[in-house]
């Protein structure tokens, strides 16, 4: 049985349609890669499944639970199982390094403040940055911000851990350390990882399955191995990054003819 | 004419969404305050931001204020051989209206600004969502307290420029002017009430802040999450607590004195 099971969704912002019928299965203990042209709703998708947002409709179930119809309370004990990495990493500013890995301890636990410690310099040894405990985050590299973020989102020692976007932005060393730390974490810690991204070799790299997703619908789904042999144009030119295709590379509008010659038909 | 209707119904509708969505977010608020007596350390940190933080300018504004009360009534006060009023002329300015009241705009610039910039920029750098995702209520953790911080700073700090301002009051009264201090003092003891006067100065001071810093968390936590959005947020909290303090002043006042 998939750790999460995503059926039918439906979600639109105003007259946006956002997604429309998605099915998506994530099994445990695999990095899932979700990815997708800019725009395409990779990161809604993980605010739907932290029930951050609701669908219009259809069911999200992780570990067997509706998270559209938990309590607050129920859900706020479900988030304690999952773990998310935002783009940005999402550091509480006035903290510093150490107590912001520190805080869900603090905030969910009442562990004396020597096994605290103990914790943090752990997580912090796991992502290299153990020495940086005492920097603030405006200190922080991007790629060290996120290692932080990364640290702080396995602290309580989730079942599952959520990515957005993890390489965004950063340097080759940046992304080759991100690349292996989500791949080692992975396997060292059992957890199921969902990783959203449109950085095609890195998260094919470590993904175990890829969903493909565009127009509000899951064009692809597959190993990537499987996607990259795949015959769709769709998936050839977001595989190999082809500017013309289906994903067509002019804005659609009024033909540039027509433009051109009648100025009356838009300013 | 049409247009017209229609952007004043979408003006009307948006107005009373915020305003409802506004109080949800304070009974929300409240919801998450009981829980604050466990965690008063919380409340403390804010309280040295918001309050502590507010007490130089209040303080200084508040000396030139009395300063300049002192002058103007003394030079009015004279006309009719009535400068030894002074004192009761200035403590019930301050008392009753000065003091809750310029303390409150004090307070929406510096503190009201700053909670509004600083909730505004968390919403924005998605730290708030990271709390959310991270199993903690951003409104219990962060909101909440700055709620309770603001409310218990407010009245103290009404009371500071209050203080401040009869003290500089006396300054030029009697040491510029020659104002004698036993009336100076005497009459303002025995002319303001306790309860009709400093009480009433308490109460207005206490809904201001209620309302300020309600202002202030409110737009900080609905600003849109760009640079400009909270810059236009930040000066929302301002403008409309600024609104918001003397409207509600004259209220109170028809309340508190009217019968008077």
């Amino acid at each position: 049985m998939p750790l999460i099971k995503i059926r039918d969704l439906h979600f639109s912002r105003g007259d946006r349609v956002i997604f429309e019928g998605v099915n998506i299965d994530i099994h445990r203990g695999k990095i899932t890669a979700i990815m997708g042209p800019s725009g395409t709703g990779k990161t809604t998708l993980l605010r739907l499944i932290g029930g951050q947002l609701h669908p219009d409709k259809g069911t999200i179930e992780v570990d067997g639970q509706n998270v559209h119809q938990l309590s607050h309370s129920g859900l706020y004990a479900l988030r304690k199982r999952m773990g998310m990495l935002f783009q940005s990493g999402a550091l509480l500013t006035d903290l510093t390094v150490f107590e912001n890995v520190a805080f869900p301890l603090r905030e969910h636990t009442d562990l004396p403040e020597s096994m605290i410690r103990d914790l943090v310099l752990m997580k912090l040894q796991a992502v290299g940055l153990r020495c940086a405990r005492d920097l603030m985050p405006n200190e922080l590299s991007g790629g060290m911000a996120r290692r932080v973020a990364l640290a702080r989102a396995v602290t309580l020692d989730p079942m599952m851990i959520m990515y957005d976007e993890p390489f965004t932005g950063q340097d080759p060393i940046s992304m080759g350390t991100l690349v292996n730390l989500i791949h080692r974490m992975n396997d060292a810690m059992g957890l199921t990882s969902i990783v959203v991204s449109h950085d095609v070799d890195e998260a094919t790299e470590i993904a175990d399955y890829v969903y493909l997703l565009s127009g509000g619908k899951v064009v692809s789904e597959g190993s990537p191995v499987d996607l990259k042999r795949s015959s769709s144009q769709w998936v050839k030119q977001f595989m190999q990054g082809l500017p013309d295709g289906p994903v067509p590379f002019h804005y659609p509008g009024v033909d540039f003819k027509e433009d051109m010659l009648n100025p009356e038909v838009s300013p | 004419m049409i247009g017209i209707i229609r952007s004043l119904g979408r003006w009307g509708l948006s107005t009373f969404e915020r305003l409802g969505r506004g109080h949800l977010f304070l009974v929300q608020i409240l919801a998450g305050i009981p829980g604050l007596f466990l965690r008063f350390s919380l409340v403390i940190q804010q309280l040295f931001s918001v309050g502590v933080l507010s007490v130089l300018i209040i303080a200084v504004s508040g000396l030139f204020v009395g300063m300049v009360l002192s002058l103007q009534g003394y030079y009015v006060l004279v006309d009719f051989g009535a400068e030894e009023s002074l004192g009761v002329m200035v403590s019930l300015s301050l008392v009753r209206e000065l003091g809750p009241v310029v303390s409150a705009l004090l307070f929406a610039g510096r503190a009201g600004s700053a909670l509004t910039a600083e909730v505004g920029l968390m919403k924005s750098t998605e730290q708030l969502s990271g709390m959310e995702m991270m199993a903690v209520d951003p409104m219990r953790r962060v909101i909440a307290p700055r709620f309770l911080a603001g409310f218990i700073s407010m009245p103290l700090l009404a009371a500071m420029f209050s203080a401040v301002g009869i003290i500089g009051a006396f300054l030029v009264g009697h040491g510029l002017l020659g104002v004698d201090d036993g009336a100076f003092w005497s009459q303002m003891q025995a002319k303001t009430d306790w309860y009709d006067d400093i009480l009433n100065g308490v109460i207005k001071s206490i809904v201001f802040g209620f309302v300020v810093t309600w202002i202030a968390l409110y737009e900080g936590y609905d600003a849109l999450p760009t640079s400009e959005g909270v810059g236009r947020a930040t000066t929302r909290t301002v403008v409309h607590s600024a609104f918001a303090i003397l409207g509600l002043d004259f209220v109170l006042t028809a309340l508190m004195f009217g019968e008077g």
